[in-house]
């Protein structure tokens, strides 16, 4: 049992960050509380981002009373495919996915039916706070559906793949895609079973890849090999999550972007306290890449977005 | 940077007066560090007899003091309707009974507690008499002029001269004319205190009780206390000649002041009667302790109930100091931050085993009813407000049920708070829906496990002993937690966690 545990200083050695360091020296420093509701209110992202030209899915509408349920199904009718989300929600929980409706009837990506009532008792709950955390009273998101770029077919199980960016003083400093799997339950959640592919950031290409915190090499339900998987857009995929800094004004950023069959890529949400699972998806530690840039920002030296995104490309590749 | 130092400053002065408090605490009221600690103490008993003659009666009766190796506690006295009046001049400490008038044997009692206190010394200094010169008649003039004169030859100082002299007075075998003749004049310790005032050194009679114990209708025993000068003294032994307080002896009186005074009697004597006690330090000091002032800040001024309440309040850090290690170093996941203090809290009066098998049959309930309400669609408030009202109608339940089949402890499954209990089931009810059974488990048990090694904390004799007689550790424990909220190492489940990173070929 003992034999899997590992000497905290070869993990130092490493860089690898622990959940303390993150906590105390990154979010606490880097990410001012105020800023929060930013990152963890789904539509005041989409409103910052839709300021400053970030590319977000379509708004479809918000739900906000519990009289605007009535008449949702109403407006939801007109768009076969959509998404209704919690603004508070965390770690995917309370989402909704509508791939298209037949005969009056909605169905998920699973190819399960949804009735309209459902769809109604749904916004009930994410109004009633359900999702959100400490149960605080919350508004429906509803948003377009993301047709999801052709080249990830066999990557993903039922749910959306997405690219999680770690933006760190405005550069990318670490990537990873995230496939859900039928253990996932079609979620993107790492903790739950979906597999995380660490992606070079020079390059866009698969690194590496875990499920459950263990390296695997093959997609468990549709057996792809994770090696072959790149990112299309890559460059612009960077540039966008780098001027997220600017946006969100956080120090120490996870940007979540999904790849849009017609739009390119696009910012999905932002998390103010990314997680750790970054580096085992890489099979590397984080932290010599945020001291480089630390150093970077020691030293003086400002860059625009584009820089930045040359800057980490340069650093961090490791093809 | 500079507030990094001053973050590091408050730390240290929570630790350092922190330290200092409890250090203080344990030096000057002898707080013992650990529980178990026995003092002992001597109950004494002084009993005064006497045969009143129908005339108002007045006992005076000298009392002992806090000195040299014994710390007085408590005082009581008892006799049947008598005035009682305590006279506390320096040096003469004394009890005075009095009565208009009385007939017959009359009794009063005087008990005292003295606690075997190395550290106590002396709270008066007893002043040196004068040495008076006594003329004798002839032919005991000469013999004791002779005896002072042979003896202050062999002698260098007042305590050699008082040796000295206790061995010629002695000395049997060496049978000298003019001991025996002087001896046979007077008793002895009015001899030896007359030669000793007659070679110019002041010296009187004190008394000392004999510790032992168990014993009964004792009385004092007569020391010669010499004075080398004002204020530096020492006490012989008459019958020994040994120099020194004698072991295991209380100084009844050693100021010069008579041991008892009657007015209005006839045949008045006192005796003692003793016992030794092995009290729990911590009761021991107790009264020591009460006299403290406002400085000495301290739960034992409150009324009792209150401290009880006290003693529960200051646990609460030892509880919270536990999860703080557990999260920040192991990093053990718990459903809700310090449910587990209060559900450990909650052991500490139902006792554990009990309370894990309540905490479990409530929760366990409680989520199957949960499960139900769910399928009702209902708004959050609604139901949490139903699962509490399910909560309070499952513990009534299984409290009836357990007292009706004969098991008074399910009683104490009322202990539990019921809110708490409440939220803890809607959350492993939603984390059941949304993260499955496992992390329930995963959750439920580290929240169990933390709260049981919180309980085992808390309830730790030494631990509570502390807590209780120390507030300064409060102040470490706020240092530490301070300090641990600085800790950016990693924890230990991250060590396994990361481990397939480590040992990933550079």
């Amino acid at each position: 049992m003992f034999s899997s545990f590992s000497s905290p200083f070869k993990l130092a050695r490493k860089g690898i960050m622990g959940m303390n360091q993150r906590n105390i020296g990154y979010i606490a420093r880097y990410n001012p509380r105020k800023l929060f509701p930013l990152v963890d209110n789904k539509l005041k992202t989409k409103i910052i981002a839709e300021r400053d030209q970030v590319t977000v899915p379509q708004l479809i509408g918000v739900v906000r009373t519990q009289h605007d349920v009535n008449s949702v199904v109403d407006i939801l009718r007109k768009h076969p495919g959509f998404v209704i989300k919690p603004a508070k929600g965390s770690g995917g929980k309370g989402i909704l996915v509508i791939t298209k409706q037949e005969d009056g009837n909605f169905f998920k990506p699973s190819g399960s039916v949804a009735t309209e009532e459902d769809i109604k008792r749904h916004c009930s709950n994410i109004l009633a706070g359900l999702f959100s955390l400490g149960g605080s009273a919350d508004v429906a998101v509803i948003e377009a559906l993301i047709e999801f770029d052709p080249c990830f077919e066999g990557f993903s199980f039922e749910g959306v793949p997405d690219v999680r960016v770690i933006v760190f003083q405005g550069y990318p400093v670490m990537a990873m895609m995230r496939l859900s799997t039928a253990a996932s339950d079609g979620k993107a959640n790492l903790h739950q079973g979906a597999v995380g592919v660490g992606i070079d950031i020079g390059t866009g290409k698969a690194l590496h890849a875990v499920q459950f915190d263990r390296p695997v090499s093959e997609h468990p339900d549709t057996g792809r090999v994770l090696s072959e998987l790149a990112v299309p857009h890559w460059e612009r995929l960077l540039e966008l999550s780098a001027s997220c800094y600017e946006m969100s004004g956080l120090g120490y950023l996870g940007t979540d972007m999904v790849l849009d069959q017609s739009n390119g890529p696009m910012l999905l949400e932002l998390n103010a306290r990314p997680g750790l699972a970054i580096q085992i998806a890489n099979g590397e530690g984080i932290l010599p890449r945020l001291r480089m840039v630390e150093k970077l920002k020691r030293d003086g030296i400002e860059h625009s977005p584009q820089e930045r995104v040359e800057f980490s490309k340069q650093q961090f590749s490791r093809l | 940077m500079a507030s990094r130092k001053f973050f590091y400053l408050i730390v240290s002065l929570c630790m350092l007066i922190g330290g200092l408090m409890t250090y203080h605490r344990h030096i000057t009221f002898e707080v013992p560090w650990l529980p178990g600690e026995k003092r002992q103490i001597w109950s004494i008993e002084g009993k005064v007899e006497l045969d009143a003659v129908g005339e108002p009666v007045s006992v005076s009766l000298a009392l002992p003091s806090t000195q040299q190796g014994f710390t007085r506690l408590t005082e009581t006295t008892a006799s049947l309707a008598y005035g009682l009046s305590f006279v506390d001049e320096p040096g003469d400490y004394r009890a005075i009974w009095t009565k208009r008038e009385a007939q017959g044997h009359q009794e009063m009692y005087y008990k005292v507690d003295f606690l075997v206190d190395p550290k106590a010394v002396d709270i008066y200094q007893p002043e040196a008499p004068q040495a008076l010169y006594t003329e004798y008649p002839e032919p005991y003039q000469t013999a004791a002029k002779h005896l002072i004169e042979q003896t202050q030859q062999l002698s260098a100082d007042a305590y050699s001269f008082t040796r000295e002299l206790l061995k010629a007075l002695s000395d049997a075998s060496s049978a000298n004319q003019n001991t025996d003749l002087l001896l046979g004049y007077k008793p002895l310790n009015q001899l030896t205190v007359e030669l000793l005032n007659n070679a110019e050194v002041p010296a009187r009679i004190v008394r000392g009780l004999s510790l032992e114990d168990g014993r009964r209708r004792q009385t004092l025993t007569e020391y010669i206390q010499v004075f080398q000068d004002e204020n530096e003294w020492q006490i012989f032994d008459l019958a020994t000649g040994q120099q020194g307080r004698p072991g295991n002896t209380l100084l009844w009186e050693y100021n010069g002041n008579s041991l008892l005074e009657v007015q209005g009697g006839q045949n008045s004597r006192v005796s003692f009667s003793m016992l030794l006690q092995d009290r729990s330090a911590r009761s021991a000091v107790a009264p020591k302790i009460q006299r403290a002032d406002l400085l000495n800040f301290s739960i034992d001024s409150l009324p009792l109930e209150e401290q009880a309440l006290f003693k529960g309040i200051l646990l609460i850090p030892i509880g919270v100091l536990i999860v703080v290690l557990l999260r920040v170093l192991v990093g053990v996941k718990t459903s809700g931050t310090f449910m587990p203090v209060l559900i450990a809290v909650a052991f500490m009066q139902t006792s554990l085993v009990t309370g894990l098998v309540g905490f479990l049959l409530v929760v366990g309930t409680g989520l199957i009813i949960r499960g139900y309400l769910s399928h009702l669609n209902l708004l959050l408030v609604s139901r949490i407000s139903a699962v509490i009202i399910t909560v309070i109608g499952i513990i009534s339940i299984f409290s009836v049920l357990s007292f009706s089949i004969g098991l008074t402890e399910g009683l104490k499954i009322t202990f539990f708070p019921m809110i708490i209990l409440s939220w803890t089931i809607e959350r492993m009810s939603v984390l059941w829906e949304e993260e499955g059974p496992k992390e329930v488990l995963l959750q439920g048990g580290g929240s169990l496990a933390v709260a049981v090694l919180a309980y085992l904390a808390m309830n730790n004799e030494y631990v509570r002993h502390l807590t209780f007689n120390f507030l300064g550790i409060q102040l470490i424990i706020l240092g530490i937690i301070l300090l641990l909220g600085n800790y950016t190492g990693y924890r230990l489940l991250e060590l396994r966690r990361f481990s397939p990173l480590a040992n990933k070929d550079d």
